[in-house]
């Protein structure tokens, strides 16, 4: 009889993995998919724009999998993201077309087609609703079910955007189109510098917190340190379709998206050379996510602006140093690697250690 | 190139920020100082040509703007230039224009053949290593692989540029600028360039320090005759260590000779009043 | 859910081979590919992974390894992966594999001509820690500009009186590439030389790939007068199997408070206990 390998390891991992799973039930609640679906939507966008992955249904199954663990939620969806064929890419899509569900603008009290508020936390009262402990019903919540259809001016799929009244004003003129095609970072790897579409499809995949926080730290004081104006914050359902090879369009669903103009003063290219002082413009930085994300989409805005617009020691002005470090599933996954067993490079380092001992003495 | 002691020809170069116009890259005569009224292109450096002899120290003066500094960018590949030829008789005897060069062979030229002083340390040193592997530096990028050797050579420059030893395991961010240029120089001198680059060196120090590092590069040039090329704004400084001078104005030589001669008989008026400043 | 045979769909492992044949064809040269999430964490082998699901057919017999171990947990975990996408034996032997995929080790018994052998690799960028920015090292790997590194070590040896860098040490492939060899220890760097396998190593959080062919020279950084060491084993014996000149363990007799030393490489040591059995009997 030889000598057999030590099988601990693998028992171990199925014990684990095993107490993992087991524990929700051992709690006695287990929830419907259809229940997370319904009351965690901001959970479902959240996941849906990190995933880079439009799918409520199966984006609910990765939250009670992961037990509403956000960076393991984002991760399952990615993961499945890489089982599937990419059979087609949509034709390009107009946020003009997007069915408005909500819509404001910080920079002028009045828009052509309305201020839209639609449903948003921002004027609730952030006070515990201990109703809530209970089950309650639609007739607690809602004041009065009847109301009358409000009278639109425009339809809600075709509103104006505020950006129009600024280029007719002259204060912002439109960039050329540019119909190269996009870089798909999904399908190659972001070569430095960065396109503008890579940059966009890396943020508006990036961890909702760290898209958020250097946004921040954009605008307090690391980059241009300007308060953006919001032009228009729309959130709405947006068509998309996909075109066969006879150019023939089929329409296969509607997604919700948050969409951010954020007007940023610039420079304006002069003609007039002789005159050395420069003209003032506005220029645009632009936030679009799966799924209703609002501070995510300013804050994409935001570094899409910076980005364009690198300032010297700025980290947040800097691609390499936002877009490398943004992504949920690298971040988490990287810095918990550091749990794994490293001894073989720490004995490394106690040679070196003692090495270094040796030659002092 | 012809004449066998020119170690460096300069022909024709320009260097213009911005794409330039109809008007101004074909005559930039038309220009307001040194930009173009037209279309807003800088004009930094325009048709620049002039030898480097052997041994020589060749002064460069101008005031800010004049397109001094540019011009020492690009002999160091610090920038590229727009048009022009750059011969270096250490390369291909010259037969090559090295800004033509491939960006690896650009990297073997600026390690091997020049030495560069600028006149931000930060600029030529890494300020959180010591002072010792600063000098290492150029030397392991000119390809040498042996410490010991290298040390010896760095204490023997560290010596020559009066840094005590006791200090070259510290990193240039405890010294003062003096010792910093000092390091500088030392590290640029290190594998024996035959041409060194010296970019506003003294500006910001001390006049008694200045004195000291101006008195140190004289020292330097009579032991290893190596030629240098001098820029500044300060003619004074020019004066002291300078055999010819250039002067420069929104990009062009305006007067070029001996240096005593156009500090005693300038030609061009700006020359004029530079001079008569500093009497 | 219905899952594909090793996990990732045709389009992306064909992807993934090409930019392996690339990584091939230029020794050492990191090869951007496009690097797809899977259900192990970034981090956590994603990048060995990659190049082990887009290689592995049904005949290949697998061996995965973690610090030196097929036991450890996160070894334990990649091969039932590997083998739930893909239903292949799996095996300890090296003799036996036909693809090793190892994190910071490289197996004691040499590669054999045909074998593969796949290394994770968390950061794949030698002159990361002379130089953040990407495309400043990409052009200097261009312009084969590796002063950062030399600098990197003689300012240790300026300091400390020898090089400090410990596992993953850099190595210079085929007279070209600076490389780093992935968190192996300096003692398995000499292994990589005009070795008889394929190595590949794979970095799927920072989307390289990156090669050692076979009989390619690979040679660790060191200057003329301060020689590559590797970690010092030499009067160290393995307290299980009586072996030396092996990457060793350092324990702690819990009785006694000594530390003793056991052989790292948990097979290499087996087959050594198995031989010296049979040849008792």
């Amino acid at each position: 009889m030889g000598y057999v390998a030590v099988k601990g390891g693998k028992e171990a991992i199925e014990k684990s993995v095993e107490m993992y799973k087991s524990r929700r039930f051992r709690e006695g609640h287990d929830i419907e998919v259809e229940n997370i679906k319904t009351n965690m939507r901001q959970l479902i966008n959240q996941v849906m724009s990190e995933a880079s992955f439009y799918d409520r249904d199966l984006c609910a199954l990765a939250i009670k999998q992961a037990e509403g663990n956000m960076e393991e939620a984002v991760f399952l969806m990615r993961a499945h993201r890489s089982t599937l064929p990419r059979l087609y890419y949509s034709t390009v899509t107009n946020t003009r077309e997007m069915f408005v569900k909500r819509r404001v603008s910080a920079s002028f009290k009045d828009i052509p087609g309305g201020q839209i508020l639609g449903a948003s936390p921002d004027y609730t009262h952030r006070l515990l609703d201990d109703a809530l402990l209970g089950l309650q019903t639609l007739a607690d919540y809602v004041t009065d079910e009847d109301e009358e259809e409000i009278e639109y001016e425009y339809k809600l799929d075709a509103l104006p955007k505020v950006i129009d009244y600024l280029e007719a004003e002259g204060l912002y003129s439109k960039p050329e189109i540019d119909d190269t095609p996009p870089d798909d970072i999904t399908k190659k790897s972001i070569e430095y510098p960065s396109s503008r579409s890579e940059r966009l499809q890396s943020l508006t995949r990036g961890q909702t917190g760290a898209v958020t926080s250097l946004g921040y730290a954009e605008i307090r004081g690391y980059g241009f340190s300007t308060h953006p104006n919001i032009g228009e914050c729309r959130v709405g359902d947006q068509p998309i379709h996909i075109g066969d090879m006879d150019g023939e369009e089929y329409f296969i669903g509607d997604i919700e998206l948050t969409e951010i103009d954020a007007f940023l003063p610039d420079e304006k290219e002069s003609s007039d050379k002789e005159d050395y002082q420069s003209e003032m413009t506005f220029n645009i930085g632009y936030g679009l996510t799966f799924g209703q994300n609002e501070t995510k989409a300013i804050a994409m805005s935001v570094l899409d602006y910076s980005l364009s617009h690198p300032v010297e020691n700025a980290p947040t002005t800097d691609d390499e140093f936002v877009l490398y470090h943004i992504d949920s599933v690298e971040s988490t996954g990287f810095i918990s690697h550091l749990k794994l067993p490293h001894y073989v490079t720490f004995q490394s380092k106690l040679d070196r250690m003692r090495q270094s001992g040796r030659k002092s003495e | 190139m012809s004449t066998n002691d020119i170690v460096m020809s300069i022909r024709d170069v320009s260097k213009r920020f911005g794409e330039g116009c109809e008007v101004c890259r074909e005559d930039t005569s038309t220009l307001n100082g040194n930009i173009c009224p037209n279309c807003g292109t800088v004009h930094a450096v325009r048709d620049i040509s002039f030898d480097l002899h052997e041994g020589e120290i060749l002064g460069i003066v101008g005031e800010s703007g004049s397109g001094k500094s540019t011009l020492m960018k690009m002999m160091y590949f610090d920038q590229e230039n727009t048009s022009g030829d750059y011969y270096l008789r250490s390369y291909e005897e010259g037969a090559e224009n090295v800004f033509d060069v491939s960006s690896q062979k650009k990297r073997e030229i600026r390690n091997e053949q020049l030495g560069m002083v600028y006149q931000n340390p930060l600029h030529g040193l890494k300020i959180n290593f010591s002072s010792m592997t600063n000098i290492a530096e150029k030397l392991i990028a000119g390809g040498s692989r042996n410490v010991g050797e290298m040390t010896a050579r760095g204490d023997m420059f560290l010596e020559k540029v009066n840094i005590p030893l006791s200090r070259k395991f510290e990193a240039p961010k405890n010294f003062s600028g003096g010792m910093q240029q000092r390091v500088q120089i030392a590290k640029a001198l290190s594998n024996y360039p035959p041409i060194l680059l010296l970019d506003e060196v003294t500006t910001g120090l001390d006049l008694s320090v200045q004195a000291d590092v101006l008195e140190l590069i004289k020292e330097i040039q009579r032991e290893m005759g190596v030629s240098m090329i001098v820029v500044s704004h300060d003619l004074a400084i020019i004066r002291m260590l300078c055999d010819r001078t250039m002067v420069l104005l929104n990009g062009e030589v305006i007067e070029s000779g001996i240096t005593d001669q156009i500090l005693e008989d300038p030609q061009h008026e700006y020359t004029q009043q530079l001079v008569y400043s500093i009497l | 859910m219905v899952q594909n045979f090793a996990f990732l769909d045709e389009h992306s492992k064909k992807e993934i081979r090409r930019k392996t044949l690339k990584a091939i064809a230029v020794p050492g040269y990191q090869v951007p590919f496009a690097s797809r999430e899977l259900p192990i964490a970034r981090g956590w082998g994603t990048g060995g992974l990659q190049l082990t699901l887009s290689l592995i057919g049904r005949d290949d017999i697998i061996k995965v390894i973690d610090q030196g171990s097929d036991e450890s947990v996160n070894a334990v975990n990649i091969r039932k992966l590997i083998q739930d996408t893909t239903g292949v034996p799996e095996t300890i032997d090296m003799n036996e594999a036909t693809l090793v995929q190892s994190r910071h080790r490289i197996p004691e018994v040499p590669l054999r001509p045909s074998q593969i052998l796949v290394l994770q690799v968390p950061m794949p960028e030698p002159l990361r820690a002379v130089e953040p920015s990407e495309r400043v090292t990409k052009a200097l790997h261009g312009d084969k500009e590796y002063s950062g590194a030399w600098i990197k070590m003689f300012e240790q040896i300026m300091k400390y009186g020898h090089v400090t860098d410990d596992a993953d040490y850099p190595v210079l492939v085929n007279g070209r590439y600076v490389m780093a060899p992935s968190p192996i220890p300096r003692f398995d760097n000499p292994k990589m030389n005009d070795n008889e396998g394929l190595i590949l190593l794979g970095a799927g959080r920072e989307k390289k790939i990156y090669a050692v062919p076979p009989h390619t020279h690979v040679a660790s950084l060191a200057f003329d007068d301060h020689p590559f060491e590797i970690e010092d084993f030499s009067d160290k014996v393995c307290r299980e199997s009586g072996v030396s000149g092996v990457f060793m363990d350092e324990l702690i007799d819990p009785d006694t408070g000594e530390n003793y030393y056991v052989t790292n490489d948990t097979s290499y040591m087996l087959e050594q206990l198995n031989k010296e059995e049979e040849h008792v009997n």
